[in-house]
């Protein structure tokens, strides 16, 4: 776009222009979101990729488990990380991807839920609930998702208006939706006693999740100074 | 998962077809009984590969089919030579399941020794050239339950653990028996990760490393060992889950007390040093109670798992009186 979608006079906007970066205006980001659909859609289309290419390895049905299951956390963190990139780079229009990171988030959670209840489980409920009794990351990990459908179900517009403030204090919930899933994975290789990839990942949900505390805490003291 | 992933890098040159190695292994049946009704004893050791080149690893000279664990006996289909080859726990090149075909390459295999030692008569340091004829080849088909729960049948070639410890006249304190696994550094990448105190060390009783289901094993379908199986030589206890089974082996010690096993060392309340293959025992993080199959369609169920993996003929009298919750 050439022009600056800023109202105000042409003075003020370089003024403006000259103190913080260009702002991209929401358009302008809504044009990227086709191509970040895409760019989120590419591990799904891998495992068709892979599956014609006998690249699922000798146990298809882990693989896309694990990967299902590896996709999930990967979108939860983008999703998380949209508010401190638009904050870092001032670009508040980002707002306008968050949506899709977290319903990809929940795309890949129900593949991930798929994998349990038709593979493992053969849609046998009894061994479902017995399942999740018995074994703690699969408790924390319904937890998880449990926690993640009404996010989902309320990420509409007319939800969002709805609920007004308290949409955002519900959307508060996906920090211990990170952290539950963050949990799910660390069990889970608990039996390898091999947390290296559980601790990346727990260490960037916990920079993301640090980041909002500190930047709360500045402006709680910025607004008791004022 | 990994970020990339790690599946299987043989060209598809190097896999034998399945009607390949099922022609070969009729034939080598066929001439065993021939053989057999000849005296021509020996013949299968001018195999010819049928393969041809592809086939790079050296077949197992004079290797017989056992009848009694030939591959009609399991009620089950062999798992291919490719998903026995590429999908494996062999945590010394690393804990992902393509790991040991993709690093294990670099393991020196030659020359090898193995040392015997402890509560026995003639302690021993053996040459694996002196191994590998110490007792007749033959092939077993036996099925492979991992504590992950999935399964494998495989066609393994060896002989029983028990010939090799006859050679060497365990004391009267000879209890227990230990497996020491290799460790070589520069050549064994998973060695870095303190996962486990390395070396890999594993153990059996006495009678259980005397059963003759216990086989000492250097090839599968029909050649040497690939280095992800456990090459040169590796141990197999077909009723226990896969983790008691070590692989690559340089020390056998025979002791009087326990020893020390590498998995109850990092996990006792999770592995127990027995670690029978046992449906009613649920691990404490998941059931036991079915085993994905290796090598089956994508939306084949699980299948039940069977106690002592469906060897409990040969062994449930190794545990009488005993209580299995209680010995995991």
């Amino acid at each position: 776009m050439s022009e600056s979608s800023s109202a105000a006079p042409p003075a003020a906007g370089a003024r403006a222009a000259s103190m913080t970066r260009r702002r991209w205006t929401a358009s302008q980001v809504a044009r990227f979101k086709p191509v970040l659909f895409l760019l989120c859609l590419i591990p799904f289309l891998r495992w068709f990729y892979l599956g014609y290419n006998d690249g699922l390895t000798a146990n298809p049905v882990e693989f896309i488990t694990r990967s299902s299951g590896f996709w999930t956390l990967a979108m939860l963190l983008l999703t998380l990380a949209v508010t401190p990139v638009r904050q870092m780079l001032d670009q508040p229009a980002l707002v306008r991807v968050r949506r899709m990171l977290g319903l990809f988030a929940f795309f890949y959670v129900v593949l991930h839920l798929l994998t349990w209840i038709v593979l493992d489980r053969n849609m046998d409920l009894s061994s479902m609930v017995k399942d999740v009794l018995d074994r703690t990351f699969i408790f924390v990990g319904m937890a998880a998702f449990l926690l993640m459908v009404p996010l989902a179900l309320t990420s509409t517009q007319g939800w969002m208006r709805r609920l007004g403030m308290k949409w955002t204090r519900l959307h508060r919930c996906i920090y211990a939706i990170g952290v539950l899933g963050i949990v799910h994975f660390w069990l889970m290789r608990a039996g390898k006693n091999d947390f290296a990839e559980p601790i990346l990942y727990g260490t960037l949900l916990a920079l993301l999740l640090l980041w909002r505390i500190v930047r709360a805490w500045r402006n709680r003291r910025r607004s008791a100074a004022v | 998962m990994p970020l990339r992933p790690r599946y299987p890098r043989i060209p598809s040159s190097q896999i034998t077809p399945e009607p390949v190695w099922q022609a070969r292994r009729q034939w080598m049946q066929q001439m065993a009984g021939i053989a057999a009704g000849t005296g021509l004893a020996g013949l299968g050791a001018t195999l010819p590969q049928v393969a041809g080149a592809a086939d790079t690893l050296p077949p197992i000279a004079g290797m017989q089919p056992n009848p009694q664990y030939a591959a009609a006996k399991i009620d089950r289909k062999l798992t291919t030579e490719k998903d026995i080859t590429s999908y494996n726990n062999f945590y010394e090149f690393g804990t992902g399941k393509g790991d040991p075909l993709d690093y294990s390459g670099k393991m020196r295999i030659e020359p090898w020794q193995v040392q015997v030692s402890g509560e026995v008569e003639k302690p021993r340091t053996f040459d694996l050239d002196e191994l590998v004829k110490l007792a007749p080849q033959e092939e077993r088909v036996y099925r492979l339950r991992c504590v992950e729960a999935w399964s494998m049948v495989i066609p393994w070639v060896g002989y029983p653990l028990s010939a090799l410890l006859k050679q060497v006249q365990p004391t009267s304190k000879a209890k227990f028996v230990q497996f020491v696994t290799d460790t070589q550094p520069e050549a064994m990448p998973g060695l870095s990760d303190r996962i486990i105190p390395w070396p890999y060390r594993e153990g059996l009783r006495m009678d259980e490393a005397m059963n003759p289901l216990t086989l000492l094993t250097f090839g599968l379908y029909g050649k040497r060992l690939p280095n992800q199986n456990g090459a040169p030589l590796r141990i197999i206890v077909p009723w226990k889950y896969g983790f008691k089974s070590g692989k690559s082996i340089v020390k056998i010690v025979l002791s009087e007390t326990m020893p020390d096993t590498s998995w109850v060392a990092i996990a006792p309340s999770e592995y127990g040093f027995y670690a029978n293959v046992n449906p009613d025992v649920p691990h404490p993080r998941w059931s036991q109670s079915h085993e994905r199959v290796i090598g089956g369609g994508f939306f084949d169920p699980k299948v039940p798992t069977l106690k002592f993996n469906g060897y409990g003929e040969q062994v449930a009298s190794l545990y009488g009186g005993m209580d299995l919750r209680a010995n995991y």
